[in-house]
């Protein structure tokens, strides 16, 4: 589509001012967190490291983050194993409910995240609790798994649509058995889509901070709960400042992973 | 005699409420080159498929050398399929593709490594072992998979119209080339495909589907001079068919009758044959296809052989009174269904 060139500048600027909204406050965060003055004194006028090693050493903040990989580690676990079970349910078999079930599963991730906490929290204290589980990490785990399968859900769902079932027929006719099928067909060809549902999953998790409000047992503190915890405390504010610094760049991984992984092989599925 | 390569005994097979295979028996020999040719939706890949294992008929049995394998597994069968679409895995190289059914039937590395170099070599395509299939032309993935399915030296070969996704020039060569390595391998092929003259070149029996129905079985000459059906006639070929009033009045008596358009003879002077005006005049390089109107009611081609004819003749043909000749026993008495066309 050819664009007139009043319409042209005019999308380039609302680009570029979008941009500059969601990245120059990221960028803020980093630089700050290097600025010498403890009050993030603009324009900063020395720099030091000292944040980072005085983060590096604040023991809260280590066990925060810990935790934070501890339950995106798990979360991400469950939401492998059950995110594929269900795409592969979806799109290989007919039932009854195909599509209602395919519609529960991916509503977690449009619900607000506060009546997912409210919900989880009420189900564990009358339900789980009683039975002698009480909230802790594994109930993080499951409160973040709850979103997390959708990822994965999706990225299987879309690379099964591509590749069809024609590659397994073909391996079954060349004298495979179901289980020899799936090692050498089915999983090399989900291999990359497993990955790059994993890692989106991972870093859905390891942000997230309203569920894990919610659904946290007593001193379980994830990274951004530790964050929010100190926030407001003037003396430790270069310190939030250098995890928040981490985590910005910790998150921006996994997903640019993501999208490298899901982008090439697209094409290559079906030859 | 010795069993059958594959017999299908009343095979049927519905997709909910829809019947695609109507109940089929055939026998298919062994070494037999054997097409089945029919339009989309008439029931040939389903049959195929049944007799790959990918669908478990409704209805019916099927039979590879006397052994009843209606309800095994594809992997448990003595058959190999070309697919459509070739379905070469695009994780795997191409010697990797090759070596395939070799691996998951655990002959050793060395020789099955040897055994794919073969089967490559035999399609031609030595030294492309190591590349990936999206690297590969049309014609050679084709090709791959052929050595991929021919590799394991199953009785059987099921081609689901391995030429489709090819044009035209390749096509015909890779019919050749087909019909050399059946001859070579010695096993029975059976091909599923759409298009009669590949049905034709390549077979040494033809069956005909019609509707989840074998219409007519038999040799290419069989089914093309001798059509059974006003379908046959119709899908194998073109014909002219005359039913109704126009044959009472061409042949004096009632019934369905066609007649190849190659073996009719277009006379512009003359008082023998049917008359008719000349409505149509295709030239098709080596051929001329006339569309003449009967004077009795009926439509006719009459293809020509543009041995003398020049161009500029046959501008003039147009709207010119002529009369149609044939042999009495060129004229193929097919018997009338309800659906005649």
């Amino acid at each position: 589509m050819t664009l007139s060139v009043w319409s042209r500048w005019a999308l380039r600027a609302f680009m570029a001012v979008g941009l500059t909204f969601i990245y120059v406050p990221l960028l803020l965060v980093l630089v700050n967190s290097f600025n010498g003055d403890r009050t993030f004194a603009w324009p900063p006028h020395d720099w030091t490291t000292r944040w980072w090693s005085a983060a590096w050493d604040n023991s809260g903040a280590r066990d925060a983050l810990l935790t934070s990989v501890k339950a995106g580690l798990g979360a991400t676990a469950i939401a492998l194993i059950l995110g594929t079970m269900v795409a592969f349910a979806v799109q290989r078999f007919k039932f009854f409910g195909r599509d209602t079930v395919s519609l529960l599963i991916v509503l977690p991730i449009a619900l607000p995240g506060i009546v997912t906490g409210i919900a989880l929290d009420s189900a564990w204290r009358s339900v789980i609790a009683p039975l002698g589980l009480g909230k802790g990490l594994f109930s993080v785990i499951v409160g973040h798994a709850t979103f997390c399968v959708v990822t994965v859900y999706n990225n299987v769902l879309a690379r099964l649509r591509r590749s069809g079932v024609n590659f397994e027929e073909a391996s079954s006719d060349l004298g495979a058995s179901s289980f020899q099928t799936f090692c050498y067909i089915t999983f090399p060809l989900m291999r990359s889509a497993l990955l790059a549902g994993g890692l989106l999953a991972f870093a859905l998790s390891f942000d997230e901070i309203i569920v894990t409000t919610f659904t946290a047992g007593p001193g379980i503190t994830t990274l951004p709960i530790w964050i929010f915890n100190n926030l407001f405390r003037p003396n430790q504010a270069p310190v939030v400042n250098v995890v928040a610094a981490a985590l910005i760049v910790l998150s921006v991984i996994p997903v640019w992973l993501a999208q490298r992984l899901a982008g090439p092989e697209a094409g290559a599925s079906r030859t | 005699m010795s069993d059958a390569a594959i017999k299908l005994i009343g095979l049927k097979k519905s997709f909910g409420a829809v019947e695609a295979v109507a109940g089929i028996d055939l026998e298919i020999a062994d070494g037999e080159f054997f097409s089945m040719l029919g339009p989309s939706g008439s029931g040939k890949t389903t049959v195929l498929r049944m007799i790959a294992g990918f669908e478990l008929p409704t209805a019916g049995r099927v039979e590879l050398s006397g052994r009843d394998v209606t309800r095994l597994a594809p992997f448990e069968r003595d058959v190999n399929t070309v697919f459509q679409d070739y379905a070469l895995f695009p994780h795997l190289s191409v010697i990797e593709n090759v070596e395939y059914g070799l691996k998951v039937r655990k002959v050793p590395r060395r020789q099955r490594r040897e055994r794919a170099e073969e089967a490559l070599a035999s399609v031609r395509l030595d030294g492309f072992g190591q590349r990936r299939p999206r690297e590969m032309s049309g014609g050679q993935r084709q090709r791959v998979a052929l050595a991929r399915a021919l590799v394991n030296r199953p009785k059987v070969l099921l081609l689901d119209e391995p030429l489709g996704a090819l044009d035209l020039k390749l096509r015909e060569q890779m019919q050749v080339e087909l019909k050399q390595i059946q001859r070579d391998v010695g096993i029975t092929f059976v091909f599923v495909t759409h298009d009669q003259d590949e049905a034709l070149t390549m077979s040494d029996r033809v069956a005909v589907f019609d509707d989840g129905r074998v219409a007519q079985v038999g040799t290419p000459e069989e089914v093309y001079e001798r059509p059974g059906t006003p379908f046959v006639a119709g899908f194998v070929g073109t014909s002219n068919l005359l039913t109704g009033e126009a044959a009472r009045s061409v042949f004096g008596r009632d019934g369905a009758y066609a007649v190849r358009p190659e073996k009719l003879t277009l006379e512009v002077d003359g008082e023998a044959g049917v008359p008719g005006t000349v409505a149509e005049v295709i030239y098709a390089g080596p051929v001329t296809r006339f569309v003449v109107d009967l004077d009795a009611g009926a439509r006719m081609t009459v293809v020509e052989q543009n041995r003398r004819t020049g161009t500029a003749a046959l501008g003039e043909m147009r709207g010119k009174r002529v009369r149609l000749t044939w042999h009495e026993e060129h004229v193929i008495s097919v018997k009338e269904n309800a659906d005649a066309a």
